[in-house]
């Protein structure tokens, strides 16, 4: 025999080795073993440390412990001030914090959106997102592609978001009140990640509308909605807040009736000259 | 130059021919020469009248292409983002209108416009002839018109505001349906005779559309005329002046003078409801999306005319009595009869109330200045508040959302202010009116600050008063009493005739607080000086001045 070496009979002569069988099942086990760690989600933390995002978790929780434990806790177990977070993922954290929520600068009602504080950026968000989602896991942030709106429906989209979301955030998102002090806020300031997250999230009175009430096909178009909403121009002037009709009531009175009188002021205001 | 002395035949022929057939010209003769008083405020009627035509014409171009149906259509026009969207014929028709007719939002945004400047103006108005007392005898059947006018003009609204079927209207038929179901015993069967069956069922649409583009605008244009005729027969009443009394009318001529304003105003009329047409968007259906009676959006309001019911319903509280089986739900009933009641029951006995309580049977052509009535204004603003808190209060949820009030403080708040704003209000204005009835007297009593300093040889400094202007001081003596149902008992302290029973004696009490002047023009001897010696405050009148 030329090339390997090794006669065909030798081969078979191992194949009937007494420890072949053995060697053959650590195959197969390490086989499936390693098919199964590439499919299966391994523990978080574990995932990240292998995939080298474990400075990420590291640089995480150093900044959970100075800006976020105060409230919620030095393990994230969460207080009487502020709910635990293991398990919220990081698409809350994102949401959160990208929005200016958190960290929050008073407890109340409701945490408005502000502008950020000087620490948060891309990558602390990235870090902080990565603590969050090694404590417990939970929903993940989205990828460009799931919240583009150009790749969305706008129509199919404005029925769901009619059917799901203005009898709180009114018809083209501006915004509407809620009990306690607490309020639907303008949608037109978020982004389009930022509304992927709130709706898997459900933030603050936000109700959560997870993947089987939504499909992540049905948000992207929601999301299409939101956005042409937003970018739509009004055709007929002013669009007056877009919060229908009081302040078209405000106009008609305060522009029309005023210059009205101040018309009927002007005519009568002009005597004939007595001649 | 050449001056023209007689009619050119061209006008003079057609003219006599058509005056032996008509008898216009002695019509004309009489009546273009009519006089109108000027005021600023007498104009006010004047918008509504104006915005009613406006209202026709632009509402007639808008029927060319309205389909009042509401048979389920696809959407496939130019506006991306109902593409594909299953809607009514109704709202696909708007649609249409908005974005493809030329010109079509234009004049459906003007249509809605002028409907808003309409009830606006017809308010105004009505509290004008209010205040100034002008609906007494004889023009209080006018009065009633304007309030039935009024009345129809909200049915108008809101079948209107129904029409396009979009998601807002939708909550508006829905509060509708809520309150017609909600009367006892009737209530199912009065819901599914409007509807034709369950809401919103398939026909409430067209019936609206009758009802907004032929009924009512035919009753408001023949209420309308009538209206019109009985001033011009009664003539205007005028605001108290030189020369003016309850014979005569001082002011303009209609032929050029009054129709010249009164053309100049429909321009400005003309001008308000197209600017606001083409400057701010009203009405936006597009954005809302098409009715289903699943959806509801937050900030869902009715036009600012139905205001005050939304208000009185949000401010309710949940009420409701179960009675033999039956439902009588006083959250819906109470908000959606009790305010409207109040404020057009009210606005149509006040005439008759007050003939009643002052015994007033004359007649009235000069207007009162609304000091001069005081417990009347007072009433009247009583009455603007608490119609003002509850329209306020219909926007609770953006006052909330906007201004960051809690929700629930804005309903607390409404629930007691609705009975203590009328209150203050009234007090307020009767504490104005004294007080401007005060400054009146020491008007024609001391006369008005001349900025004269003078310095008297014993080195006081005084400021020279001089009389009030002619017209001033007129228009301020147009003040009348109010009279007074006798109900003091005589000698032998048997009270009159009229006052014996509980009712006579409570009407004898509210006509004396209702017509007792207390700040009487002329000041009472031992006062000092009369009106006239007044005149002249020289320098040898000692008075204090602090």
């Amino acid at each position: 025999m030329i090339g390997t070496g090794i006669s065909v009979n030798s081969i078979t002569a191992r194949r009937r080795h007494p420890l072949a069988r053995f060697a053959v099942l650590a195959l197969a086990l390490g086989l499936l073993g390693g098919a199964y760690a590439l499919i299966a989600p391994g523990n978080q933390a574990d995932a990240a440390i292998s995939a080298g995002k474990a400075d990420d978790v590291a640089e995480g929780r150093s900044l959970f412990v100075a800006h976020c434990s105060s409230c919620h806790g030095m393990n994230a177990e969460g207080t009487s001030m502020a709910p635990p977070l293991v398990g919220v993922g990081a698409a809350a954290v994102d949401f959160q914090v990208s929005s200016g929520r958190m960290p929050a600068a008073n407890p109340g009602p409701q945490a408005p959106r502000k502008p950020l504080a000087e620490w948060v950026n891309e990558d602390t968000i990235r870090q902080l997102s990565a603590y969050v989602q090694s404590l417990g896991g939970g929903p993940e942030r989205p990828t460009a592609d799931m919240v583009d709106p150009a790749k969305g429906d706008a129509a199919k989209g404005g029925e769901l978001f009619r059917a799901n979301c203005i009898q709180c955030h009114n018809f083209v998102g501006a915004g509407g009140a809620l009990t306690y002090g607490k309020y639907a806020p303008n949608l037109n300031e978020a982004t389009p990640e930022q509304i992927y997250e709130a709706m898997v999230t459900g933030p603050q009175a936000m109700p959560v509308f997870n993947d089987s009430t939504l499909t992540p096909e049905d948000k992207r178009n929601m999301i299409a909605y939101i956005v042409s909403m937003r970018e739509l121009k009004d055709p007929g002037g002013f669009g007056l807040g877009r919060i229908g009709p009081v302040t078209e009531g405000l106009v008609a009175w305060i522009a029309g009736i005023s210059f009205m009188s101040l018309a009927a002021i002007w005519i009568t205001a002009k005597k004939r000259k007595k001649s | 130059m050449t001056t023209l002395n007689t009619t050119p035949k061209f006008i003079g022929g057609p003219a006599s021919y058509l005056d032996d057939r008509l008898g216009a010209g002695s019509f004309l003769k009489r009546n273009l020469r009519k006089v109108f008083p000027d005021h600023w405020s007498f104009l006010l009627g004047e918008i509504a009248l104006y915005s009613f035509i406006i209202l026709l014409l632009t509402g007639t171009f808008l029927t060319f292409w309205f389909k009042p149906g509401m048979g389920h259509v696809i959407y496939d026009g130019p506006y991306q983002e109902l593409r594909g969207v299953l809607m009514s014929e109704a709202y696909a028709s708007t649609l249409h209108i908005t974005f493809e007719v030329r010109g079509g939002l234009l004049i459906r945004q003007m249509h809605h416009w002028a409907a808003l400047i309409f009830v606006a103006g017809m308010m105004v108005h009505a509290l004008r002839v209010f205040f100034t007392g002008a609906y007494r005898k004889p023009r209080e059947l006018n009065w009633i018109i304007g309030v039935l006018l009024l009345t129809l003009a909200l049915a108008e609204g809101l079948t209107g505001y129904s029409l396009p079927d979009d998601l807002l209207s939708g909550a508006g038929l829905r509060i509708t349906e809520g309150v017609a179901i909600s009367l006892p015993v009737i209530g199912t069967y009065l819901t599914f005779f409007l509807f034709g069956g369950e809401y919103p069922g398939e026909d409430v649409i067209s019936r609206f559309y009758a009802l907004h583009i032929l009924l009512i605008p035919g009753i408001l244009l023949a209420l309308i005329s009538a209206h019109m005729i009985l001033m011009w027969v009664q003539k205007h009443t005028q605001m108290p002046g030189t020369g003016r009394t309850e014979q005569n009318v001082v002011g303009a001529p209609f032929y050029p003078a009054f129709m010249a304003k009164a053309g100049a105003y429909f321009l400005f009329t003309f001008a308000v409801v197209a600017g606001l047409g083409t400057f701010a968007q009203i009405n936006p259906i597009w954005l809302f999306g098409p009715y289903t009676p699943a959806d509801i959006s937050a900030g869902s309001q009715p036009d600012f005319y139905m205001g005050f019911l939304e208000g009185a319903l949000r401010i309710m509280p949940a009420w409701e009595i179960n009675f033999l089986d039956h439902t009588i739900p006083l959250s819906v009933l109470i908000p959606a009869l009790v305010p409207m009641g109040i404020v057009m029951t009210g606005l149509a006995l006040y005439p008759f109330l007050e003939q009643w309580v002052t015994g007033d049977r004359r007649e009235h052509h000069i207007a009162d200045r609304p000091r001069n009535n005081p417990h009347r204004t007072s009433i009247g603003m009583a009455g603007i508040t608490f119609y003002g808190l509850l329209w306020l209060l219909g926007a609770n949820d953006e006052i909330s959302a906007n201004f960051h009030i809690d929700l629930y403080h804005t309903t607390i708040f409404g629930r007691f202010a609705i009975f203590l704003g009328p209150a203050i209000a009234y007090w307020i204005t009767y504490r104005i009116c004294i007080g401007l009835q005060r400054r009146d007297r020491d008007v024609l009593g001391h006369g008005v600050e001349s900025g004269v300093i003078k310095r008297l040889p014993n080195g006081q400094y005084i400021e020279v008063h001089v009389p009030p202007a002619e017209d001033i001081a007129d228009h301020m003596l147009g003040k009348k009493e109010i009279p007074i149902v006798p109900g003091e008992p005589d000698e032998a302290g048997i009270p009159p005739k009229g006052a014996r029973s509980i009712i006579g004696k409570a009407r004898a009490s509210m006509s004396k607080t209702y017509g007792t002047d207390h700040i009487p023009l002329e000041l009472e001897a031992g006062e000092g000086h009369g009106h006239e010696e007044h005149a002249a405050i020289g320098p040898g009148e000692h008075k204090e001045h602090h």
